[in-house]
């Protein structure tokens, strides 16, 4: 029977059968960074266990790295000691680390893919639950717990329950303006918070098919937030130039070999899925959102949901809940509320093509008075990148402040954090309550192109009608 | 790697209404900071439960009425969001031993089995006549009785689901599957070795 890369990849690691019927998958990949990982290794020290396979375990630091000074020690002792706990871990077990100032270090889901480590075919686990990134390479990627964490870094394994596959096709044309994000956002949307629970997304269509790998990785990037623990899109001609002399693809024969086992791991033409669902690219268009939760989602030209709008009791509670957090009227439009912080970056949207984009329509611009503006690169490749193509001072002239590379104000480990109510127009990946550094800080998640047009405007605005986008300049 | 086999939960509850209480909820962010889960039970639902300026709100589990519950009943969703293990250490280390809810998030419900914390589910109608029980009697003790899918409070009862496997774990104490993990590692070279990215 025909199957899925999904099927084909999780047989390929499947090393056998636990006695509480999960499965024992072999993790080909553990990419570990400072948050998750030193209780895992206090565990094995605690068990008198070894790192496994330290030469298919990877490290970097992103979480807690401050992005103004990273002169060290960091003012924040408890990120020094985060810091310095993982180049010891690293150390002792001989696993490689991208360190800050190594020209490598950056978001983990920035760095796997730039440097190559992340592969077609492959499973890749991290303690981070925005792992699915990694899918937009036809890889099978989970985001894990510290505990599983221990449990990859002793056997190289973990326990694991099959999911059922998804199938997502967007097909057709985007319009002007509508960016990766707009589409994540918008399956988001459709298909609910905890839509995806139990399933693997598989991503495809047209629209795919044309997305850059960058666009790819954003989508997957997400998929946690539609509920489903893994996301992927299948590999083809865009991936293998992609992972072309990265440093650690495969090189001369081997890449060879590896690119035809590569294409034929891809989900084979009417093999059987779990579900379907088919949406036209016609149908989306620049979103964000409104509430407390990534599926709180509204086409920028919308209006704010009202409670009487809800289907049933939990989803109206859940309206008010989000309309009070985000002190926002019901049934206003969201186009027009004013903005405090924009923050350009994060795993979902801190890459070269995220920048690149942006700086093509803010050149000239200005970012508008009284916003606070930063533009946070994923990686010090992908800083180096803007640096060299002059995109940091395409930000830094507008008025964005362009900082070192880290998770930054995503999640506000470090010390970017937004304050009291403010409310920020973000490229990230999570509107929870909090979630930016102040407990009732505001989150507004958005493409980085929405974001440049919120800066230079000041409010929530439609970035097509800001940068002036028709579809000769698509 | 013997685990005690986890046949049923007594405690005492507290209900903590709302859908989708998410991770950064549970335990903020900003109090991730650590290289140890020591001392995460402090800052469980941390943002929910103080004011700005560090003053308790009203909330549950600052009410003293409930202080030593041991089993947290919630809505849909439950535990949504990231998977940092911190929010399961957190209701951990602050001495819960089950979650009762509508639904869980699959990555937090994976990482509270291997704790050892049951999470299970009932019903939207089962769990409000629970939490009525607990807010007339915060007393009244519950007993999740894993084995039989059951949850028994007062003169009343009703059924749960848990997960198959999540449940033989329990029961079977491997709910921590290193042991098992271990134990494969002949199979785990077999496996590695028709896989040339794992390479020498």
């Amino acid at each position: 029977m025909s199957q899925s890369l999904f099927e084909k990849v999780w047989e390929a690691h499947a090393v056998k059968k636990l006695s509480n019927g999960q499965t024992q998958l072999l993790i080909g990949t553990h990419l570990i960074h400072e948050v998750t990982s030193p209780q895992a290794f206090g565990m094995l020290r605690n068990l008198g266990l070894k790192v496994k396979y330290p030469h298919r375990t990877f490290a970097t630091v992103d979480h807690i790295v401050p992005t103004k000074s990273q002169t060290e020690p960091f003012a924040d002792k408890l990120a020094q000691e985060m810091i310095q706990a993982l180049r010891e871990n690293c150390k002792e077990a001989g696993i490689k680390f991208f360190d800050i100032g190594s020209g490598g270090q950056g978001i983990v889901h920035v760095v796997g893919p730039e440097q190559g480590i992340t592969q077609p075919g492959t499973t890749i686990a991290c303690g981070d639950s925005h792992t699915a990134t990694h899918g937009a390479f036809g890889a099978i990627a989970f985001g894990i717990g510290t505990t599983q964490i221990r449990d990859v870094l002793a056997t190289q394994t973990m326990a694991l329950s099959k999911l059922k596959v998804r199938r997502i096709n967007v097909d057709g044309d985007l319009m002007p303006g509508v960016y990766a994000k707009d589409v994540i956002l918008h399956i988001i949307k459709l298909l609910g918070a905890k839509g995806g629970i139990g399933y693997a997304y598989e991503y495809g269509g047209s629209v795919f098919d044309n997305f850059s790998i960058e666009e790819r990785m954003t989508v997957c990037n997400m998929s946690i937030e539609g509920g489903a623990r893994c996301g992927y899109v299948n590999p083809d001609e865009k991936t293998f130039a992609y992972l072309k002399d990265r440093p650690y693809s495969p090189k001369g024969t081997e890449w060879d070999a590896a690119v035809a086992r590569w294409k034929a791991l891809a989900s084979e033409p009417g093999c059987p899925y779990d579900d379907v669902v088919n949406i036209r690219a016609e149908e989306v268009a620049p979103s964000v959102t409104w509430g407390i939760s990534p599926d709180h989602g509204i086409f920028v030209n919308e209006r704010i949901p009202t409670p009487e709008s809800a289907a049933n009791d939990d989803e109206r509670d859940s309206i008010v809940e989000a309309l009070e957090y985000m002190k926002f009227q019901p049934g206003t439009r969201i186009a027009g509320t004013p903005v405090d912080v924009c923050f350009i970056g994060s795993c979902t949207n801190g890459r070269l093509s995220d920048f690149r984009e942006v700086a093509k329509y803010l050149k000239g611009r200005k970012v508008a008075q009284g916003v606070t503006a930063i533009a946070v690169p994923g990686s010090e490749i992908v800083d180096h990148l803007c640096r060299q193509e002059g995109i940091d001072k395409v930000f830094s002239e507008a008025g964005f402040e362009w900082r070192h590379a880290g998770c930054s104000m995503c999640l506000a480990m470090n010390p970017d954090k937004l304050i009291g109510d403010q409310l920020c127009a973000s490229s990230s990946n999570r509107n929870f309550k909090g979630r930016q550094g102040s407990p009732i800080g505001r989150t507004v998640l958005m493409s980085p192109v929405m974001v440049a047009a919120a800066a230079v405007t000041g409010t929530i605005s439609d970035a097509r009608e800001v940068f002036e986008m028709n579809s000769d300049a698509a | 790697m013997p685990l005690d086999k986890i046949t049923s939960v007594v405690a005492r509850g507290v209900h903590v209404p709302g859908s989708d209480i998410d991770t950064d909820r549970i335990i903020p962010a900003r109090f991730m900071k650590c290289v140890t889960f020591d001392g995460l039970g402090q800052y469980l639902f941390y943002d929910t439960r103080h004011e700005m300026d560090g003053t308790l709100k009203e909330h549950p589990l600052n009410d003293p009425r409930f202080t030593g519950a041991g089993i947290i009943v919630a809505g849909i969703n439950f535990g949504c969001g990231s998977s940092r293990e911190h929010a399961p250490q957190a209701i951990h280390k602050a001495g819960f031993k089950a979650v009762i809810a509508q639904s869980f998030a699959e990555i937090f419900f994976g990482n509270c089995a291997t704790l050892g914390i049951p999470c299970v589910m009932a019903t939207a109608g089962d769990i409000e006549v629970l939490a009525e029980a607990i807010e007339a009697d915060p007393s009244v003790e519950i007993t999740i009785d894993v084995e039989k899918c059951e949850v028994r409070y007062g003169d009343k009862s009703f059924s749960v689901t848990i997960p198959d496997t999540a449940r033989e774990a329990f029961l079977a104490g491997t709910w921590d599957p290193i042991g098992e993990l271990l134990d494969g590692a002949d199979a785990v070279t077999a496996t590695a070795s028709h896989l040339p990215y794992m390479g020498a």
